[in-house]
């Protein structure tokens, strides 16, 4: 028995650390292990809850404004307003060009090493790499004289012995299974993808006034539109959203989705590998009738248990006996006992630091491992993310979830178990960008109809100035990050922020074994996983980048003093 | 070695460019970083005989807002610079490698180019309970900093984090978020912002490579290529304030016509960065052109200073106005006395203007220290009375 440590784990947002013993050739156990804290909960008592959205901005630069939204849903919901729908169309867009830009780098940028061997490239014949990509796109960027350019491109790199981000990689493991010329065509379009990506974030820039960390607002979005005037959102910045939208779906169409089932078909074996758990949590998004009202979410609300397709079960943020995090195994302590769960309205917090004193080689995983604490579903580990939401989607009976779903299972020719898996995963992120960037085109074309029919209206004003407010109140924003089911918890008290709670996707995903002993995510996905070399951990960045990490959000501290939190009403 | 290793020249030579359009890119180098032609020469020899320096970026305390918006820079764009430019042999974000391969990436890089590699730095560094708030590798990222600053040529703190500790080390400070200077004693150049503008993050590392030398700093450490002009006295609405003309409440009519949002909140009049020049995103706009004011995220401290939404009570620049509340009616008087009146008060005006910029920035770093030094005290005395429990 071999155990190995992968720390850092790159090509991730934040710092992670995962633990894994190795026997006959496969992982027998996994740690996961959350290695940063920066204490938001704390840093958020006692401001003006109308700022809340920028500081759990900050949560996350990657997924930049999920947790924005998340907190002005909080807030609203507390101060008790609704945002006039051009706003609401505003922020599904901004919802939506975050996924297709997350997505798109994830996999080609954080995820695409895993699966493409760089140095495998450099012998491909760029004929051979024209001809295959002309056979699954119509992308135009294709000829043997433009492979043959990036082939000489990487070359040249390569033989200057300053291999940069390259350097070390795992090139020529046996888990790499492209043919050369596949991996020639995945290094041109990581690079496509690099330059692309800066292009669809301009969205935000237009409605938000920069990207990362665009800006949101109370009651509304910040911005208005004027079809009189240049100094707002006019004719042509709404020009350049649409031209936006349709590059977007382009590169979707025809660049991210033919890549992703090319390398898809040779790993196949990936699908019976990684799948882990068998619960999934979904707390939904992209309202089509007003946040208030869940069942017209693009993605429905809902959890599945045991991989039953056949059984969607509701989800409700605001009930104690659903949501609660244990602390067994993080770095915390709590009043109660350390194997108590508590909701996030009763969450308490102390640091409890009882790792070894770094430098130090492993971590005492029978203790406490990590500073992500671990969340339950009704005492259930569950798995967030695009895997879940496109289950939960499919299940509910979207019709665009399941013609996505079906269209993909038929073109690899597998069955719908495949989707519990690595594969599973890394399919549905991109099969989730094909309908936002879809819905990006719906949103568009209401929003222009809303103006066209008079209606310019981006915030509502009643409830913007404190006084209005009642003394004490409490409210949940529950949002989709493109990584998973995202909540914001706030009560406010005398206009001011008494308590502020955040469970975020990776929190649910990689966070340490429960009370009971029960793995999350991260860490049952990885057992039984296959490692052809204990030095080269590819198999198990493999399966951990199908989640997309994110882990400066997921780690966090809750209220110093242990107060318990009341609960609060919400509709 | 490094005879071996190819010149920026000799990579475009091999990208089929010819000898003229190196020349024609060496001088579009040059205006993008805003220098005279004179500088041409110089710019075209550090791209001929130079291999690609090699670069170590290391992640703290961060949300990763800096290596997000640094790949969205649109010149250069980031692949000519992270394959072509620079030689990015660690960063945890796009790099092959994990774990032990990584660090070890990093540690050939900084050993076999001790003395000569480009160190940047994103997030803050937590110096609580020994440094466990954040560890990579089992070592505190403290213990990497101070590793990789020893051997380093020049060391770059990417935003806010870096430079002054951002959100973690807002009030109350719970990790001890720490920016990178209090830990080093070198020569730092900060980039604030949350995140830096992407072009901006780009231009200041072209400068170090092509001249060789770290930027011209303020007395904060910023590049006063950038950071030298507050968002105020560029901003494009800035004749609305002088015609005390604003916005009174979101999308309201003012807010329709992009009138000045000083009344709204905006931390324009205290903030020094580019965004009213360079913008945002390919010089697309930026967070006032959208609607939204200035949260100031390039100054220390500016989380605390806040709400954001409460406007600021007066600030210096105006010589003739004590408060901008008032400046609506004297810049109407001023109208009305003619052209001529108007002239001689903008020069009066911004004479005193730069004088008070120069008072202002000495004076916001002393209250920023001020700022601190409290914070810290109030910290010693926490620790102080929970050892006494």
């Amino acid at each position: 028995m071999t155990r190995v440590v992968v720390d850092p784990i790159t090509r991730i947002e934040g710092h992670l650390r995962i633990e894994a013993t190795i026997e006959g050739g496969k992982i027998t156990d996994a740690y996961s292990s959350g290695t940063m804290v920066r204490g938001f909960e704390k840093i958020l008592k006692g401001r003006d809850p109308r700022d809340a959205w920028a500081f759990t901005e900050r949560a996350c630069g990657v997924c930049t404004t999920v947790h924005a939204l998340a907190s002005v849903r909080a807030v609203e919901d507390a101060i008790g307003v609704s945002v006039p729908r051009n706003a609401e169309l505003v922020r599904n867009i901004m919802f939506c060009t975050q996924y297709v830009h997350d997505h798109v780098v994830h996999f080609y940028h954080l995820h695409a090493l895993d699966w493409v061997d760089v140095v495998s490239a450099l012998s491909a014949d760029p004929v051979e790499t024209s001809n295959i990509a002309k056979s699954i796109s119509n992308w135009p960027k294709s000829s043997p004289k433009y492979f043959a350019d990036i082939q000489t491109r990487l070359k040249t790199f390569v033989e200057s012995g300053q291999l940069g981000i390259f350097a070390n990689g795992y090139w020529g493991h046996p888990a790499y299974k492209l043919p050369k010329e596949v991996n020639l065509l995945g290094v041109a379009h990581y690079l496509e993808a690099l330059e692309w990506q800066k292009e669809i974030v301009k969205i935000h820039t237009i409605f938000g006034g920069k990207n990362p960390h665009p800006n949101y607002l109370v009651g509304g979005i910040p911005c208005s539109f004027n079809l009189e005037d240049v100094n707002a959102i006019n004719t042509e910045k709404l020009n350049l959203v649409a031209k936006l939208i349709k590059d977007a779906q382009t590169f979707v169409e025809q660049v991210y989705i033919p890549d992703l089932m090319a390398i898809a078909g040779f790993y196949k074996d990936w699908a019976a590998i990684g799948g882990g758990l068998k619960n999934y949590l979904v707390y939904g998004d992209l309202p089509t009738k007003g946040y208030g009202f869940p069942d017209s979410y693009k993605f429905p609300r809902g959890a599945i248990l045991n991989r039953d397709l056949s059984k969607v079960y509701d989800v409700n943020g605001k009930d104690e006996n659903e949501i609660k995090e244990y602390i067994s195994h993080s770095w915390y302590k709590y009043s109660v006992g350390d194997k108590t769960g508590l909701h996030p309205w009763k969450g308490e917090t102390e640091f409890n630091f009882t790792g070894p004193q770094p430098p130090f080689e492993q971590l005492q995983v029978e203790n406490k491992y990590s500073w992500l604490k671990t969340p339950r579903w009704k005492d259930n580990p569950m798995e967030v993310g695009p895997l879940a939401r496109l289950l939960v989607g499919y299940a509910k009976g979207s019709e665009e979830i399941k013609e996505v779903v079906d269209g993909a299972l038929k073109t690899l020719d597998v069955p719908v178990e495949a989707l519990f898996s690595t594969l599973g995963r890394t399919a549905a992120r991109g099969l989730e960008t094909r309908l936002t960037a879809r819905w990006l085109k719906e949103f568009y074309d209401e929003l222009i109809l809303n103006l066209k029919g008079g209606d310019f209206s981006t915030f509502t004003r009643e409830k913007w100035e404190p006084e209005t407010w009642p003394t004490e109140c409490q409210g949940v924003g529950l949002s989709e990050a493109p990584r998973g089911a995202l909540a914001h918890w706030i009560r406010i008290k005398d206009r001011k922020i008494e308590n502020y709670q955040l469970v975020v996707p990776s929190t649910w995903n990689a966070s340490p074994r429960d009370a009971a002993g029960k793995r999350s995510a991260y860490e049952e996905s990885l057992l039984e996983t296959p490692v052809a070399n204990d030095e080269q951990p590819l198999e198990i960045i493999r399966t951990i980048h199908s989640f997309d990490p994110c882990l400066a959000c997921a780690v966090h501290v809750y209220d110093p003093e242990g107060k318990h939190l009341h609960q609060v009403t919400v509709n | 070695m490094n005879n071996e290793v190819p010149s920026i020249w000799q990579s475009m030579k091999a990208k089929g460019y010819s000898r003229r359009e190196f020349l024609f890119f060496c001088g579009v180098a040059v205006a993008a970083a805003g220098l005279k032609s004179s500088g041409l020469a110089q710019v075209v020899d550090a791209f001929e005989k130079k291999p690609r320096p090699p670069v170590v970026w290391l992640h703290f305390q961060e949300c990763t807002c800096c290596s997000e918006s640094f790949i969205r820079s649109s010149h250069p764009i980031v692949s000519d610079i992270i394959f072509d430019t620079l030689s990015l042999d660690y960063t945890e974000t796009l790099q092959a490698a994990s774990g032990f391969q990584a660090e070890k990436a990093r540690d050939d890089a900084m050993k076999n180019n001790m003395g000569k590699y480009i160190l940047l730095v994103e997030g803050s560094v937590p110096t609580g309970e020994n440094g466990v708030y954040c560890m990579i590798g089992g070592k505190t990222s403290e213990q990497i900093l101070k590793e990789a600053a020893e051997g380093a040529a020049a060391i770059v703190a990417w935003g806010s984090c870096a430079s002054n500790g951002c959100i973690q080390a807002a009030r109350p400070n719970p990790t001890n978020a720490t920016p990178i200077h209090k830990l080093i004693d070198k020569p730092v150049i900060k980039v604030p912002g949350c995140p830096p503008i992407a072009e901006v993050m780009t231009a200041i590392v072209t400068h170090v490579l092509l001249f060789e030398q770290i930027p011209e700093l303020d007395s904060q450490g910023r590049p006063k290529e950038f950071y030298s002009r507050r968002v105020h006295d560029t901003c494009y609405r800035r004749p609305f304030y002088d015609a005390g003309l604003f916005v009174e409440s979101w999308d309201d009519d003012a807010a329709r016509q992009g009138y000045c949002l000083y009344k709204m909140g905006c931390k324009g009049p205290n903030t020094y960065n580019a965004c009213s020049v360079t913008k945002w995103n390919s010089n697309l706009s930026y967070p006032i052109q959208a609607g939204h004011g200035c949260i100031g995220c390039s100054e220390a401290g500016f989380w605390d200073a806040g709400p954001f939404y409460q406007h600021l009570g007066s600030f210096p620049g105006f010589g003739i106005e004590s408060t901008a509340d008032t400046i609506g009616t004297t810049a109407a008087a001023v109208a009305a006395g003619g052209v001529a009146v108007h002239a001689a008060a903008s020069v009066i005006r911004k004479r005193k203007l730069v004088l008070e910029q120069r008072a202002e920035a000495a004076a916001s770093e002393a209250l920023y220290e001020e700022r601190e030094a409290a914070a810290a005290g109030k910290k010693a005395e926490e620790e102080e009375g929970g050892e006494e429990q």
